[in-house]
């Protein structure tokens, strides 16, 4: 049964886009049929950090305009070929994405894949809420700082009142990814704690990724970060956000920074 | 010219909600209007110091022919304080404001009719239901279980509103009532918002941005300091908000 899972966070450059892709490689590498959309229309990046930007051909526009077909619009992945890119127009607008349409394309995805990731642009407006609309689970990503937490919680609402899922007096799924977190920083007080975060989320929590130089290093290279460098820092992090996700069961643990144990008691003493 | 300001206390805005008489005239006005004039001659004084809102929606009458139905009504004292469903080509100067945003309540029990069955009245009647005086009800309130998030807006001017879970910085609440808060408050809490200055707010941990009740507002920069990350209940001591650590 296909999983439709939309990443979002209301916020803009928290990491949906990273996220999206790292997820979306994750779940293609236990060998399920993954398939990531680009929802930004406008505003496409999802192809850059896939790597894919030389193939687009035809886009999700296309799709819902009747353009092209979908399986001409599905880019497959060089490296694993369970993952598939549906990119955005880079050309138009959001206004370009029609209820129906959307509808459409992805009741065919539901078809040939286990997974629909569909990456949200930030705001909440019609692009946004066309991205969540048919979403089972929503990835919520946040940063540790006050802004995107409340940025966040208004998402979170929406999810629960605009959704296909709510109005038919279901829920929708709810996760919270916390990206770029620091924990030398959150203990100085300089950013919010893991706990302060859920605290007023109160959704449960699927992973924590640490704020690395991994993740813009994989970004350039065109590749996602459990790709570029799976035994990275935030790559384990993104693994075992993608296992949970999956249904197992993995203790949520704050990745280790790459100091030793000397660098770790210095570090703490020095802040 | 620059005018001091010598007192300087805050203009108090408040909310209140009155229960009008809706009328809802048809076409043609002749006959409705002499169904009227039978209903007030069996209660003299049924429309006497009641306001009362006329309902046009759906007419299709012009200005001068709502004026006149107006001019009508005064005739049998019967003051027009609104006009409700009016398309804006009907209003102006000389027609009383349009009113919106109007919400049901229980049917006003009209005169009844001679208990001698006369068969007449049936129609003028049609509607009129609840015959017997209404009993004194508890007042209402609702429970909320889950959190309230941010851009959220709860809004129960009836009576008290109770949230289990907190209520998210940029969500509000508004209750005619109390407010109870079994989470943390970090939104904007509005109780008594009809003009009940006996409603208070307790929350199980206080970081409210604004808190009011009957039109007396607090922000958080107003309150004291050692109060935030308490429970705290507050309510309104004359013209001030009073706050105090609950336990």
């Amino acid at each position: 049964m296909a999983k439709i899972i939309v990443v979002t966070s209301g916020k803009g450059g928290v990491g949906k886009t990273t996220s999206t892709a790292a997820l979306g490689a994750a779940l293609a590498q236990r060998n399920e049929k993954t398939v990531v959309v680009d929802f930004d229309v406008g505003l496409r990046n999802l192809d850059l950090v896939m790597g894919a930007e030389r193939r687009v051909v035809y886009d999700l526009v296309n799709v819902i305009q009747g353009d092209a077909k979908l399986p001409q619009a599905l880019i497959r992945d060089k490296r694993l070929e369970t993952l598939y890119l549906l990119p955005a127009s880079q050309t138009r607008d959001k206004d370009n994405l029609t209820a129906e349409g959307v509808k459409r394309v992805m009741d065919e995805l539901k078809k040939s894949f286990d997974w629909i990731i569909c990456d949200s642009p930030a705001g909440i407006e019609r692009g946004a809420t066309l991205a969540m609309r048919h979403a089972d689970i929503a990835v919520v990503v946040t940063n540790p700082e006050v802004s995107s937490v409340r940025d966040s919680d208004r998402i979170i609402g929406l999810l629960d009142a605009k959704t296909a899922r709510a109005e038919r007096g279901e829920r929708v799924e709810k996760h919270l990814l916390l990206t770029r977190y620091d924990a030398n920083r959150a203990e100085r007080g300089d950013m919010l704690k893991v706990d302060d975060v859920l605290e007023i989320l109160s959704i449960p929590l699927l992973g924590i990724i640490p704020e690395s130089m991994d993740v813009l290093r994989a970004s350039n290279l065109g590749a996602p970060v459990t790709l570029a460098d799976s035994r990275s820092a935030p790559a384990l992090a993104y693994l075992d956000a993608a296992r949970r996700l999956a249904g197992e069961t993995v203790p949520i643990s704050i990745p280790g920074e790459r100091r030793g144990l000397f660098g770790k008691i210095f570090g703490r003493r020095a802040a | 010219m620059n005018n001091v300001l010598t007192d300087t206390r805050p203009i108090r805005l408040k909310g209140r909600s009155f229960l009008a008489l809706v009328l809802t005239p048809e076409l043609p006005f002749d006959g409705w209007l002499a169904r009227l004039d039978d209903l007030a001659a069996r209660s003299a004084g049924f429309f006497l110091r009641r306001p009362i809102v006329l309902d046009v929606g759906g007419l299709d009458i012009d200005r001068s022919q709502l004026k006149e139905l107006i001019g009508e009504l005064a005739n049998r004292s019967v003051r027009v304080m609104g006009v409700d469903g009016a398309r804006s080509s009907l209003l102006g100067v000389d027609i009383p404001p349009a009113l919106t945003g109007g919400r049901e309540a229980s049917d006003f029990e009209a005169p009844a009719a001679e208990t001698t069955g006369d068969a007449g009245h049936g129609k003028t009647e049609a509607s009129v239901h609840h015959p017997e005086p209404q009993p004194v009800r508890a007042m209402p309130s609702i429970i909320i279980s889950q959190p309230v998030r941010s851009g959220q807006s709860i809004v129960f001017p009836e009576g008290d509103v109770t949230i289990v879970g907190s209520v998210a910085s940029g969500a509000e609440i508004v209750a005619g009532g109390s407010i109870h808060v079994y989470g943390t408050l970090r939104g904007r809490a509005l109780a008594g918002s009809v003009g009940n200055s006996s409603a208070r707010i307790f929350c199980s941990k206080l970081e409210a941005e604004l808190l009011a009740i009957d039109g007396l507002y607090k922000t958080a920069d107003d309150l004291e300091p050692q109060l935030r990350g308490q429970a705290v209940q507050l309510w309104l001591e004359g013209d001030a908000i009073v706050a105090k650590t609950l336990n």
